[in-house]
């Protein structure tokens, strides 16, 4: 129980920081901020599937943009008023395409941020994990997707923008996006977001979901004998894991003005997965601080070295794997556990697992 | 038909580089466990090597001022061998060997990989694509070989085409890639049956543990392989060189396809990948031709996404692939 409260002070301390940091930081900052938040659901998210359940999805690019794309297509709806979007105009297109007619609704593009993403990922999900294909497999086939589909949006220019992507959204419901006033406020709703995702995979992964979660990413083959099914357990969190990026996407393209194929590409895939595990795989927290910590670290590298950013940033993450498998939390953690220990010396013969054990050593009863 | 009798031609050639590609990917994965995504970057520096070969060497390499014969480019394809499997020695020897046992791990060091090596050719050449021009021979024809070799004007009226049938032209850069392909395959074949190094590499790939008690060094198969499988990428992008121009991310726009010759091939099995690779490539290119027909938009990629739902379908059928490596 004692580790429990340990982690819940840290959470707390965590999301203390990030509530005050806006206080200390310009407007520009804050923009930035928020938009690191939204990437820190996505690790969450990936940690969720990949740190708990086993399957590296190099993917998770295309849920992303999937929600962005959404609401997206609502705001360019908006901006334009009662004429065409712009990118159409351009391409000749005369009539509102019927796909985007309903997404002149707000509540019908909301919805779609969520329902699109995960709908995509149980039918994916579904035929992948049910031909038992796992591990790097799934990843290969995960990011061949992602990339085909950044191909494909590229190639339907007059449906959707090509490869500019939807540009140059000004206001989002009623608001000016460039606002400081607005953007701070969508830094708080990011923040209270990544809250509520963080507890969300918390409470799934402390859930008799989750111990099933975990025992299948151990040893599938056990946890099909015992009864269960794991093509059932491995869709339905990789969908929830897409249904939070998709939220994630929303909320980047409404700080940001602009989404496009290039946030869809097999880069920004990888570099999703960059994030967690930097800041540990397994952990949770990990993708928030992963997140947060590469954001802010190529913000900085790409400003000061814009030539060599890319190497440097390159070597910075293969150390980190090299020497830091565990990410940061996860070596956080070791090390504290170590420490508990010696002072325990061997009173105790087993610890419990109360949850708070990185799933790299923690043994889950089946 | 002449016209499917052309998209099988270049579905034939597309599947021939994929396969030069895939190749080295699958020896990395089957035998080490290693998902190499910095495969595309072997590509790259293959490529280079035949730009740098063209400027510096192609003086003293039978290229004269009228004629180009080409010795500087067949130069370019060797050393691209042994460069990229240099490089991807070095790789294994002091990164991949650390990381044994954790494919994913290998996968997220590799992309790391990758990126240095791909600014530091943004370094080294710039981030703007360069070109390679092309041997007499292949721009062309064989047909020089019964002109007047001094008439350059005969020589430049010659078709860089060879034509089959009466409206069925197939280029020469095609057919000579296809046939430096086939050409490595069959040199792949020899060094895996009748070589000692390539029963030693099989017997690694097949149980590790009993090729080691039994006297097989793993350890340098492992670092020779790696460095084989490079090479392989190297001389692709060296031939690649031939139908587009070179950058600095030229690798990247075939390794996914690559991944997934491997992954519809199997691991293990050169007959596998080879199958695949024929599969994957035909059925790119002539499903995009047959979607053109159907006034499809983006036909290219509507053919690669169905090419994606066909390897996931066909994993539901057989998840190991098309060949497997029989163990007992």
């Amino acid at each position: 129980m004692r580790k429990s409260i340990t982690h819940w002070i840290v959470v707390a301390i965590l999301f203390g920081v990030l509530f005050i940091a806006p206080f200390f930081l310009n407007d520009f900052r804050i923009n930035l901020m928020g938009k690191f938040l939204t990437y820190a659901i996505v690790a969450v998210a990936l940690d969720l599937i990949w740190g708990y359940g086993g399957m590296l999805s190099l993917g998770q690019g295309l849920f992303f943009s999937l929600g962005a794309y959404a609401l997206a297509m609502h705001l360019k709806l908006q901006n334009s008023g009662t004429s065409l979007p712009d990118f159409m105009v351009w391409s000749g297109v005369e009539t509102l395409p019927a796909i985007w007619a309903p997404f002149a609704n707000p509540v019908f593009a909301l919805a779609m941020v969520v329902v699109v993403p995960t709908v995509f990922a149980f039918i994916i999900g579904y035929f992948i994990f049910r031909s038992r294909v796992q591990g790097v497999y799934f990843s290969i086939i995960s990011q061949a997707l992602t990339l085909i589909f950044s191909l494909l949006f590229i190639g339907q220019q007059p449906l959707t923008g090509g490869t500019n992507g939807l540009t140059d959204i000004q206001q989002v419901f009623g608001f000016t996006r460039a606002d400081p006033m607005f953007l701070r406020n969508m830094y708080f709703l990011s923040l209270v977001i990544l809250l509520l995702a963080y507890l969300a995979c918390w409470q799934v992964i402390h859930s008799r979901f989750g111990r099933l979660l975990i025992a299948t990413r151990d040893d599938e083959s056990r946890v099909r004998f015992l009864g269960f099914n794991p093509v059932i357990v491995k869709t339905l969190v990789f969908g929830f894991s897409a249904a939070l990026t998709g939220i994630a996407g929303a909320l980047y393209v409404i700080q940001d003005g602009i989404i496009s194929p290039a946030q869809m590409g097999v880069r920004p895939s990888i570099e999703m997965v960059i994030w967690t595990a930097v800041g540990g795989r397994g952990t949770l927290l990990g993708g928030i601080v992963g997140a947060l910590t590469v954001g802010w670290a190529k913000s900085l590298i790409s400003a000061d070295y814009p030539e060599i950013w890319e190497m440097i940033f390159g070597a910075l993450f293969l150390l980190s794997v090299l020497f830091l498998p565990r990410g940061i939390v996860g070596t956080v953690q070791h090390l504290f556990r170590q420490i508990v220990r010696s002072n325990e010396s061997d009173t105790r013969t087993k610890t419990a697992d109360d949850g708070s054990t990185p799933p790299a050593q923690g043994e889950v009863s089946v | 038909m002449d016209i499917w009798l052309i998209q099988a031609f270049n579905g034939a050639s597309l599947a021939s580089i994929l396969l030069l590609i895939s190749l080295g990917l699958a020896f990395a994965f089957g035998l080490m466990g290693v998902i190499n995504m910095a495969h595309g970057e072997f590509i790259m520096i293959g490529a280079y090597t035949t730009y740098v070969f063209e400027l510096q060497f192609s003086g003293i390499l039978m290229r004269t001022e009228t004629h180009d014969w080409g010795g500087w480019f067949i130069g370019s394809m060797i050393a691209a061998f042994f460069i990229a499997g240099l490089v991807g020695i070095l790789l294994e020897v002091t990164l991949l060997r650390r990381l044994y046992g954790r494919p994913l791990d290998t996968l997220l060091a590799t992309w790391g990989v990758g990126m240095i090596l791909q600014s530091v050719a943004r370094q080294v050449f710039g981030a703007q694509n360069v070109s390679v021009g092309r041997p007499m021979w292949l721009s062309k024809g064989f047909a020089w070989l019964w002109t007047d070799v001094n008439d350059a004007e005969a020589i430049s009226a010659l078709k860089p085409f060879w034509e089959i049938i009466e409206g069925v032209r197939l280029p020469y850069t095609r057919l000579f890639i296809m046939g430096v392909v086939v050409l490595v395959v069959l040199l792949l074949f020899y060094y895996l049956r009748r070589t000692s190094a390539g029963r030693r590499l099989r017997a690694t790939m097949q149980n590790r543990e009993m090729a080691a008690s039994l006297g097989v060094r793993s350890r340098s198969v492992n670092a020779i392989t790696f460095g084989v499988g490079a090479g392989l990428a190297g001389i692709a992008g060296s031939v690649l060189t031939l139908i587009g121009p070179v950058g600095p991310t030229l690798g990247t726009s075939y390794i996914v396809d690559a991944f997934l010759v491997v992954v519809l091939g199997g691991v293990g099995k050169l007959r596998g990948a080879i199958l695949a690779a024929l599969i994957i490539g035909m059925f790119n290119i002539v499903m995009a031709k047959f979607l053109i027909d159907l006034d499809v938009e983006a036909a290219a990629t509507v053919a690669k996404v169905l090419v994606l739902l066909l390897v996931v379908a066909f994993l539901q059928w057989k998840p190991q692939g098309l060949v497997q490596v029989q163990t007992r």
